[in-house]
């Protein structure tokens, strides 16, 4: 099967995505990576510190995978924008995933400063993702200004509490022309799994991978999940039916009369 | 939202803590532990004497919300003394006007030294420290120390006496992101029965410090209460109250807590209560699940063991090869041997990085861009 997800101009076959903060070495990340075959990774740049003398965290994102820097820490536009160009600065190359984020309680991103950096980014020829809370008429404001994909959040960043915003992202799903990535929230493979299913595009995990006790283990089970929700998508499964057929026909009258 | 947490002190300050504590039952523990939406009386009743009984499971949805909200990830920094000149007579502290001790500035070639020292281990996030002297070491002085440091840390923070608003955003603009303020005691009575006298005696203008630093748009703060002044529950009470005050007016900015229990130092203080180990671990993971996206600093007052012990309960930030004297990493100055307060846990960074990774956790250095860094912010073109 020749399933290959395109964005910026790159050809994607696996649609498991991985982040790389939380866990408790960074060595780990190459085993993950390596176990799930995962080709996107996203790392935070306020995190990445190139100078330094030791491990470093790209040191641990093999050859060939896709590097996504996040703008993890910025408040507003103008500081997405300075950590984007800083990233492009330091060869951390083209993709970049915008993370604007003023709520530090509950780590809600900026729908609105999100958009005006995804308009700034575009233009200076990066390959923007935004990171999104799931809102389909700002997703549209974003494809037009030319984002690669749109990442609605499942629920917050790091609750795993699943995807509870299922029924906004089905119409994202439905009406965008670009790819939708869940990215947040996602504690267990089955919700990957749930996610794949209705049609997304692929699936962002970090903090199911990063707590759990096995780490390389888990990332290679939320790999197979997103392949068989991907794989039930395309068969085209008779999706589940909300509510029983009724008992008593509201149509039998037209046969009586015939 | 209320005028200023003076307001919010103010509407509880004459709570009886006694009569709360007295209602306070194990059902109502319980259910708070399992809530996530945590009352200032929820909070209260974790720190009461009746959650010191439910201390286990205290520490257990402690060390889930830490896992949850954090990860595996301790970060690291370490303080940097400029000066030790003071014009408080604060009862409790080393650098106090009346002692008798060397006093020293570092000059800015000494800064030099002294920060590239410390960068060269390694540190990306610095504190930097003075007495409480606007006249030894004058705003002036500071943002000339920050101009020195901002190419060599990703990250600055200061811990001085308090600013306005407009030299808070002095400087930030110099490049400074993080501000360290202790109220150090919440008790208005004992606060100024400690503070004897100096500019610091201002009660409300040290306790709205923390505002006017994020007003200016200061991405981090960090506050606490000096353990060992007042009523140990009371004030670890206030500095919850106070950290969820600020979390709520500037949901945009990083906001920590420290606990810091008063230790030895030259006068002989000796403290009003004494904090044990099982009061520092209720105070910490009654934080922990009071506020669970706060950052909580455990500093080198506390003993290696204890440190090791703390860290799966709520900790974020540590600080390592620490010196609380004004030069101490490179000895530099005649004020060498004055410190501030003594420290327990004199271990190196390397060592602490060790350890961290030993017990499955990942030593961060750099958390931040500070956007003053180095010659690559240069080559971006900032608009």
């Amino acid at each position: 099967m020749d399933d290959i997800l395109k964005i910026g101009g790159r050809e994607i076959r696996n649609r498991f995505f991985v982040g790389t903060g939380k866990f408790a070495r960074k060595g780990i990340i190459r085993d993950v990576l390596e176990a799930s075959g995962a080709e996107v990774v996203t790392v935070a740049l306020r995190r990445v510190d190139l100078d330094s003398k030791d491990e470093n965290v790209l040191d641990y994102v093999p050859e060939g995978r896709i590097l996504m820097t996040n703008t993890s820490g910025a408040r507003n536009a103008e500081e997405a924008v300075r950590l984007a160009r800083l990233s492009r600065a330091m060869g951390c190359g083209n993709w970049i995933k915008i993370e604007v984020i003023p709520d530090n309680k509950y780590l809600m991103p900026d729908n609105i400063e999100t958009l005006k950096a995804v308009e700034i980014l575009v233009k200076e020829g990066f390959t923007v993702l935004p990171y999104m809370t799931p809102d389909l008429v700002c997703a549209l404001r974003m494809a037009a200004a030319g984002a690669a994909a749109v990442m609605p959040l499942g629920s917050a960043i790091g609750s795993n509490r699943g995807f509870r915003t299922e029924e906004i992202v089905r119409i994202m799903v439905k009406e965008l022309d670009l790819p939708v990535i869940v990215d947040a929230g996602i504690g267990q493979p089955s919700e990957a799994a749930r996610c794949m299913e209705i049609g997304c595009d692929a699936v962002l995990v970090n903090t199911a991978l990063a707590t759990a006790e096995d780490p390389v283990m888990i990332a290679g089970a939320f790999d197979l999940a997103v392949k068989a929700g991907r794989m039930a998508y395309l068969s085209g499964v008779e999706p589940a039916i909300e509510g029983a057929e009724a008992s008593s026909p509201l149509t039998g009258f037209l046969r009586d009369q015939e | 939202m209320k005028k200023s947490f003076y307001n919010v002190y103010r509407e509880y300050r004459d709570l009886d803590f006694g009569v709360v504590y007295d209602n306070i039952d194990k059902v109502q523990i319980i259910r708070t532990l399992r809530s996530d939406r945590i009352s200032s009386r929820g909070f209260l009743a974790l720190l009461s004497p009746e959650g010191e009984k439910l201390i286990e499971s205290l520490a257990h949805r402690a060390h889930e919300l830490t896992m949850r909200n954090f990860g595996k990830v301790i970060h690291l920094y370490t303080p940097m003394y400029l000066s030790n000149y003071c014009d408080n007579e604060c009862a409790y502290c080393g650098f106090k006007l009346d002692n008798k001790i060397e006093r020293s500035t570092l000059t800015l070639e000494e800064v030099r030294r002294e920060s590239d020292f410390i960068a060269g281990k390694g540190f990306e996030n610095i504190l930097i420290l003075t007495g409480g002297s606007k006249e030894a070491a004058p705003l002036d002085y500071i943002k000339k120390c920050v101009r020195v440091l901002r190419g060599k840390f990703s990250s600055i923070s200061v811990e001085i006496y308090e600013l306005t608003k407009d030299e808070y955003k002095q400087l930030i603009d110099e490049g400074v992101d993080g501000l360290t303020v202790y109220q150090e005691v919440y008790d208005e009575k004992i606060y100024d029965k400690v503070h004897i006298s100096g500019p610091k005696k201002d009660y409300v203008f040290r306790m709205e410090a923390p505002e006017r630093a994020l007003s200016a748009g200061m991405r981090t703060v960090n506050i606490g209460t000096l353990l060992g002044l007042g009523d140990w529950r009371k004030e670890a009470f206030f500095a919850g109250l106070h950290a969820k005050y600020l979390q709520d007016k500037f949901p945009e900015a990083e906001i920590s807590v420290s606990v810091p229990r008063i230790r030895p130092q030259v006068s002989g203080f000796k403290p009003f209560c004494h904090v044990t180990d099982r009061g520092l671990v209720q105070i910490i993971t009654a934080l922990r699940v009071f506020l669970p996206r706060a950052g909580i600093t455990l500093s080198t007052r506390e003993g290696a063991f204890l440190r090791d012990h703390l860290l799966p309960l709520g900790i974020t930030r540590m600080s390592a090869g620490s010196s609380t004297k004004v030069g101490g990493h490179t000895k530099c100055t005649a004020a060498v041997d004055s410190e501030q307060f003594e420290i327990l846990d004199k271990r190196e960074l390397d060592e602490i990085r060790k350890m961290l990774s030993d017990k499955g956790y990942q030593p961060v250095l750099k958390d931040w861009v500070n956007f003053w860094d180095n010659a690559r912010a240069a080559t971006t073109t900032i608009a």
